[in-house]
């Protein structure tokens, strides 16, 4: 700790709370003004899971009024309004928060570094999180309601809505404040904070894949920004960048939207193919096959997805040559994707494996992931899309890639790293009970979806005709049973927090990295002096 | 229409078949639908045969690739004492899986580019109709070919009971209105869109048509029906509150049963509303009644109260009430409230229908002023 | 600068980001609310832009008082770089969709309105040139042409880009100075850049009828130059804090990176203005 004692000569100069060095401030206070990525990395944890619960409570409320034809629980208003609140705070509040805070929590262990570069800057990208998910829940109560256009927010609908539109476009707005400042500090420390002998090839896959998505956020972020500002000065200031009258175009926004929204995808998609690389090699005790053309694969999906995004727009009249283009384009998406899955396949092969729950998530994840891969492409066909398009197999598809997709990634981190976090081993029986519940109501939500969008069942609608009932029926129940295994998993996560088996500072034990040499649980500074990084597979 | 199945007790059956008869069009499950709609078109079967192919395709891969896995999975695991290997790179194998993938997708992208050319292909239609998306109903225009000049609106005819749940659902449950869209079998006809408000989308699947209708914007597509029949489809993109209750139907019919229909329509148009009519109140409120139900009741509610927030109220209304505000009233019904779902009415509704409407909203609920607009006041505000 | 090679400063828990936190819930909530047209707005707006200064000038005073104090060692200086850097690469894009929006809308929606099927059935009477308001637009109004006010603006921001690389040079070779003159300099070509474009606005809006409601073209021509004009106040304002800090004898020859930031940033601001002048002027 000599090293305290050398920041300790400059408290004068430092700022008056530098004396406050050998421990964070106590209760709350601890939590807002914290610069410890372990604290930060916590609360957006805790934040994610927050959200997951409000936006899966959302989902039910669809599910139960598609349970049967007619309208039964809601009025169609308010089912649209759940709709667009469910995936904004899933995909923003949810999904990319979760994997935010595994970044915080481990890129700084991973590669040796003692916190994040901008340590400050991280505590308010978080704490803007918060601000940012009031804005969306407090429309919901405005005059008027929620914005009901979906997530997707096309006008002109998207100009008729009333003020809840204008706080879903400010809270936007801010939650793409928080994911550019978290983009920038994660990619700084990614680059310029690692260990020495820690080159860029070396770096665990779970770092590459957040160098790459750091910068998929900050060139699409501030897009949506624009697309949103847009919309805003639309609605108020009579511009007319989306009407027609003006010269404008309501696709516009679809074309810029889109060009966010397609890398966004990928932003969902890639730290949970990071998890993944993390966790298959462990528990297959074999190194990650085809490193090198892991990180080509993500780099390309990551470029390639600034060029397809009109595969969204199939059907809104782009010319032929422009459906070719990105019909093609999209389809090349596959050979990268498919290089990640042959190479997570290969490092299985002949390993040594064992089936703890992060493996099993990170199995049920490739399974699933790589189904919904598949729907993608069958949707990427503009002749099959136009039969599809906003039909319930696109609801199919985009479930599979970012439930059993991201979510059961974020899963299989949660647990893999649980005990790093907590100290404790977590209930290993209770944590394959939440797999298999997850997995098996998870297919029953969301498969027999590819039957009613093939018979043509629309999206975004919270009345069907009769031929759907079943289907829905069969899809409404095993959403229910999914959402309430999902409060199996607060509990399994509460009770590893109270105590249980002890964990050892290396966990699991095909575990490799630097991570894995520190105690469990990680103290609350690690690495103040750079530990020299000698290779995987020597410790 | 596949009938749906009653029971639960196929069930397990349907599951454990279920990758199977998602991917190939099996009949052995008739009762579900788990395929697409028997397509008739030319355009609809080719790219329902696209699908199965893809599908199948990938079924393929999915069977190699995890079956490899199964095996690894069950023979190398750590319990059964399975030593890791060391290995961790291979760059043949590296190249192999790259370049046979792509392989594969050429293979798909050349019938899937021959199908698509062949969509979008409208030159020639024998009949052109223009299809304009309202919020919430469909305006069809035939404006070229058999039957040009024959114009109405097409709103779903589903009872608000059986959507409330108060009466039992008909078969055809949501997908019923009150014009259907009729065309003959074996004629292109081309469908144009556009739309007066929001965006919405004209798709019928057994046609294998889905366009969408953008506001200031004319967008085109096509489709040529061997088989007569009823067939259905839906607005397929959020257009607000009622887009779930924006049915579309079409019915085929042979050359000659169209002309039939052509030619009743003309007489209907003909027999139409005399513009230069006096109506008593009486009179202008049971038409402007059915106006209201057809038009404005999604929005301001049959009782007239509106939904708080969202759609204001007429019912008290100081526009629907005050004579000085009758030009007013007269003038947001003709060219609606720019920016908002108030949208303008002019072009879709006759004078007849725009004056007994006001006249409706002026006298109806609480709002009793007795007064009567006409279809030449209407006009002349135009 | 007495830092071991291999000791990342990492700051003290801190109080600020929450009152950034604060302030922009407060900003949000109050232009919702006065776009809406409640009352209340305003006040909240103008509350939250209260607490963000007190925010920034609280926070900045922290990173100021600790680079004087010698803690950001080389490691920081290189995450200064990457930070700064990867924010512009963010403005970049954020400008790109705009960009994009008048490209789209001058090549692709105002042709197409006036072509092919829109022409054919909506818009006979259409013709598709730029400048353009659209079908819908009534009235005249005429375009912002470049060689007047415009080129002059271009020349303004082109030399004050000089005379902030002079004042650079005149601190690397610790001339304080020139150093001093040429920022103030460069404060003053882009004030003075600021007052020419308030100028052209009111041009436009009182004898060009050019607005804000004038289609695509004013749309585009507003929200760009707007947006753009919005990065010229913080960047002068970025400038007069560095002065100041001159002026207080701040920086080094070696150690200067606050300087350098924010000169990158008005190399920006400077990029995306002659992009500006040839696409939204000129051609
Ligand atoms: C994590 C998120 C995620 C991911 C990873 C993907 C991945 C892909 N998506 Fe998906 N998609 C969404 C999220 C995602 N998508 C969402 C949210 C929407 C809807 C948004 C909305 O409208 O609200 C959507 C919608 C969507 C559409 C528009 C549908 C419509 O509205 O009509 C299309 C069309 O092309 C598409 C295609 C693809 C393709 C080709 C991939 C590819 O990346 C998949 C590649 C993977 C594989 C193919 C499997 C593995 C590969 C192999 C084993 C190799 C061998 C394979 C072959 C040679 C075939 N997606
Ligand atoms: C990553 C993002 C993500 C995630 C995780 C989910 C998760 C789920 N989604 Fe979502 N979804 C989207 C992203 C996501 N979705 C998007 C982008 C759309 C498109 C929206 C649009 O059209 O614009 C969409 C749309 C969408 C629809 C279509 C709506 C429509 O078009 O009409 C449906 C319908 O079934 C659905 C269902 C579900 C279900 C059952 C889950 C389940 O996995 C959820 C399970 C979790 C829980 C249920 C939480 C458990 C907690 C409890 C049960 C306790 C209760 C808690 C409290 C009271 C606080 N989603
Ligand atoms: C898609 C929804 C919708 C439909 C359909 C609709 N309206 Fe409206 N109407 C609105 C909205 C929203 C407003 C409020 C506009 C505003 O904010 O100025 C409005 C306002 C009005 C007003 C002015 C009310 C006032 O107090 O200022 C009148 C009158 C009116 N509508 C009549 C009609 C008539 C007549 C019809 C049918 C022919 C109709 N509306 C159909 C949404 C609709
Ligand atoms: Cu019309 Cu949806
Ligand atoms: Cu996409």
């Amino acid at each position: 700790m000599a090293h305290e004692h050398a920041l300790g000569g400059h408290e004068g100069q430092v700022g008056h709370d530098a004396h406050e060095h050998h421990g964070p401030p106590s209760g709350i206070m601890r939590w807002i003004t914290t610069t410890n990525h372990k604290d930060i990395g916590s609360m957006y944890l805790w934040f994610s899971f927050i959200m997951f619960l409000v936006g899966g409570a959302m989902a039910m409320v669809i599910r139960a009024e598609l349970f049967q034809p007619g309208l039964q629980i809601v009025s169609p208003e308010f089912f649209n309004q759940m709709i667009t609140l469910h995936a904004l705070i899933m995909v923003f509040g949810a999904i990319m928060p979760a994997f935010v805070g595994f970044s915080n929590w481990m890129i700084p262990l991973m590669i040796g570094a003692s916190d994040m570069a901008f340590a400050r800057m991280n505590n308010w990208s978080f704490w803007i999180l918060p601000v940012a998910s009031f804005l969306l829940i407090l429309s919901m109560f405005v005059p008027g309601g929620a914005a009901g256009t979906g997530w997707t927010m096309y006008p002109p609908l998207s100009i008729q809505m009333g003020m809840g539109m204008d706080l879903a476009i400010f809270g936007i707005h801010l939650l793409g404040m928080s994911s550019i400042m978290g983009g920038i500090n994660i990619i700084t420390t990614i680059l310029n904070m690692r260990a020495p002998g820690m080159t860029l090839m070396k770096m665990p896959m779970f770092c590459w894949t957040w160098l790459i998505t750091a910068f998929l956020l900050i060139a699409s972020m501030p897009v949506l920004a624009g697309a949103v500002t847009m919309l805003l000065t639309d609605r108020h200031f009579g511009t007319s960048f989306f009407n027609a009258a003006g010269g404008g175009d309501p696709v516009l926004f679809q074309h810029i939207f889109w060009f966010f929204g397609h890398p966004e995808v990928y932003i969902i998609a890639l730290p949970a193919f990071g998890v993944i690389s993390q966790v298959i090699p462990t528990f297959s005790r074999k190194p990650i096959f085809g490193y090198a053309s892991m990180v080509y694969a993500i780099a390309a999906i990551a470029i390639i997805s600034f060029f397809v995004w009109a595969h969204h727009m199939y059907v809104t009249g782009i010319p032929l040559t422009g459906q070719l283009y990105f019909m093609y384009a999209t389809m090349i998406i596959a050979v990268p994707t498919g290089v990640k899955v042959f190479n997570w396949v290969a490092t299985m092969w002949k390993g040594s494996l064992s089936f703890e729950t992060p493996m099993l998530f990170a199995l049920g994840f490739l399974f699933m992931f790589t189904l919904g891969g598949f729907s993608g492409l069958v949707l990427s066909l503009t002749a099959v899309d136009v039969m599809l398009q906003e039909t319930y197999y696109v609801i199919a598809h985009f479930h599979y890639v970012m439930v059993a997709g991201a979510l059961f990634s974020a899963y299989a981190g949660a647990y893999y790293w649980l005990p790093k976090w907590t100290g404790y081993m977590y209930d290993e029986t209770l944590g394959k009970i939440h797999f298999w519940l997850s997995l098996i109501f998870f297919n029953m939500t969301f498969f027999v979806q590819h039957f009613l969008g093939l018979a043509g069942m629309p999206r975004r609608v919270p009345d069907y005709a009769l031929q759907f009932t079943e289907f829905n029926q069969i899809s409404t129940i095993g959403a229910f049973g999914l959402g309430i295994s999902q409060l199996l998993f607060l509990y399994i996560v509460l009770k590893a927090r109270k105590g249980g088996k002890k964990a050892t500072a290396e966990v699991w034990d095909g575990a490799q990295g630097l991570e894995w040499t520190v105690p469990s649980p990680a103290p609350y500074h690690t690495f103040e002096t750079p530990p020299v990084f000698e290779g995987h597979g020597k410790h | 229409m596949k009938v749906s199945m009653k029971k639960f007790a196929s069930l397990a059956g349907v599951a454990a078949s279920g990758i199977g008869s998602l991917f190939g069009s099996t009949n052995a499950w008739a009762d579900f639908q788990l395929n697409m709609h028997e397509p008739v078109t030319e355009a609809g079967r080719r790219a329902y045969e696209l699908h199965n192919d893809i599908s199948l395709i990938c079924l393929a891969i999915f069977i190699v690739v995890f079956g490899i896995l199964a095996y690894s999975l069950i023979k190398h695991r750590k319990s059964k004492g399975h030593k890791a290997a060391d290995f961790h790179e291979h760059l043949g194998i590296e190249i192999a899986w790259t370049v046979i993938p792509s392989i594969i997708l050429v293979l798909i992208a050349i019938p899937a580019t021959k199908t698509l050319v062949h969509m979008r292909d409208t030159s020639e239609p024998a009949i052109t109709i223009k299809a304009t998306g309202y919020q919430w109903k469909w305006g069809y225009d035939y404006l070229k070919g058999e039957g040009e000049g024959i114009k109405f609106l097409s709103v779903q005819a589903t009872p608000k009971e059986q959507i409330h749940n108060q009466a039992d659902k008909a078969h055809n449950y949501m997908m019923t209105v009150d014009n259907p869209l009729v065309v003959p079998v074996n004629a292109k006809v081309r469908i144009l869109t556009t739309a007066n408000d929001v965006i919405h989308a004209w798709a019928v699947p057994a046609f294998a048509v889905k366009q969408d209708a953008v506001p200031g914007f004319i967008r085109d597509t096509w489709f040529k029906a061997d088989k007569e029949g009823t067939y259905n489809g839906q607005c397929s993109e959020l257009c607000g509150k009622d887009h779930g209750y924006m049915p579309i139907v079409v019915k085929v019919v042979s050359a000659a049963e169209y002309s039939n229909w052509v030619g009743e329509q003309k007489k209907k148009a003909a027999a139409g509303d005399d513009p230069a009519k006096t109506w008593t109140l009486d009179e202008a409120m049971a038409r402007g009644e059915k106006v209201y139900n057809a038009n404005c009741a999604s929005c301001h509610q049959a009782n007239g109260q509106g939904i708080p927030g969202t759609f204001p109220p007429l019912d008290g209304a100081k526009i629907a009430k005050a004579a000085a505000q009758k030009g007013n009233h007269i003038g947001t019904v003709l060219h609606g409230r720019p920016g908002t779902a108030m949208a303008a009415f002019g072009a879709q509704l006759s004078d007849t229908e725009i004056a007994t409407v006001i006249t409706y909203e002026r006298n109806a609920w609480s709002n009793k002023t007795g007064e009567v607009i006409q279809p030449a006041d209407v006009k002349a505000a135009r | 600068m007495s830092q071991p090679a291999s000791h990342y400063f990492v700051p003290q828990p801190s109080h600020w980001p929450i009152f950034g936190s604060a302030a922009l819930l407060l900003m949000a909530n109050g232009a919702v609310l006065w776009m809406n047209h409640i009352g209340a707005g305003p006040y909240l707006l103008a509350a939250g832009f209260c607490v963000l200064l007190t925010m920034l000038f609280g926070w900045f005073a922290n990173v100021i008082r600790e680079s004087e104090g010698g803690a950001y060692g080389k490691n920081v200086d290189t995450s200064f770089r990457w930070g700064m850097s990867w924010f512009i690469f963010s403005e970049v894009m954020f400008f790109a969709a705009f960009f994009g929006a008048l490209f789209y809308i001058r090549v692709l929606s105002v042709p197409d309105l006036a072509h092919g099927l829109n022409a054919e059935y909506l818009y006979q009477s259409f013709t598709s040139a730029w400048p353009s308001a659209g079908p819908g637009f009534k009235g005249e109004f005429e375009h912002m042409g470049a060689w007047g006010l415009p080129a002059i603006n271009t020349a303004l921001l082109l030399s004050s880009g000089v005379t902030l690389t002079w004042a650079h040079h005149a601190l690397i070779k610790n001339n304080r100075l020139h150093l001093n003159i040429g920022l103030a300099l460069t404060i003053l070509l882009g004030l003075i850049f600021l007052g020419l474009q308030a100028e052209e606005y009111s041009h436009a809006y009182s004898e060009l009828n050019l607005k804000l409601t004038t289609g695509g073209y004013g749309s585009t021509f507003f929200m760009l130059t707007g947006f753009h004009g919005f990065h010229v106040c913080l960047g002068a304002t970025m400038l007069i804090v560095i002065l100041i800090r001159c002026l207080k004898g701040h920086f080094t020859p070696e150690h200067h990176f606050g300087f350098e930031g924010v000169a990158w940033y008005w190399h920006f601001v400077d990029v995306v203005w002659l992009l500006l002048f040839v696409l939204v002027y000129w051609l």
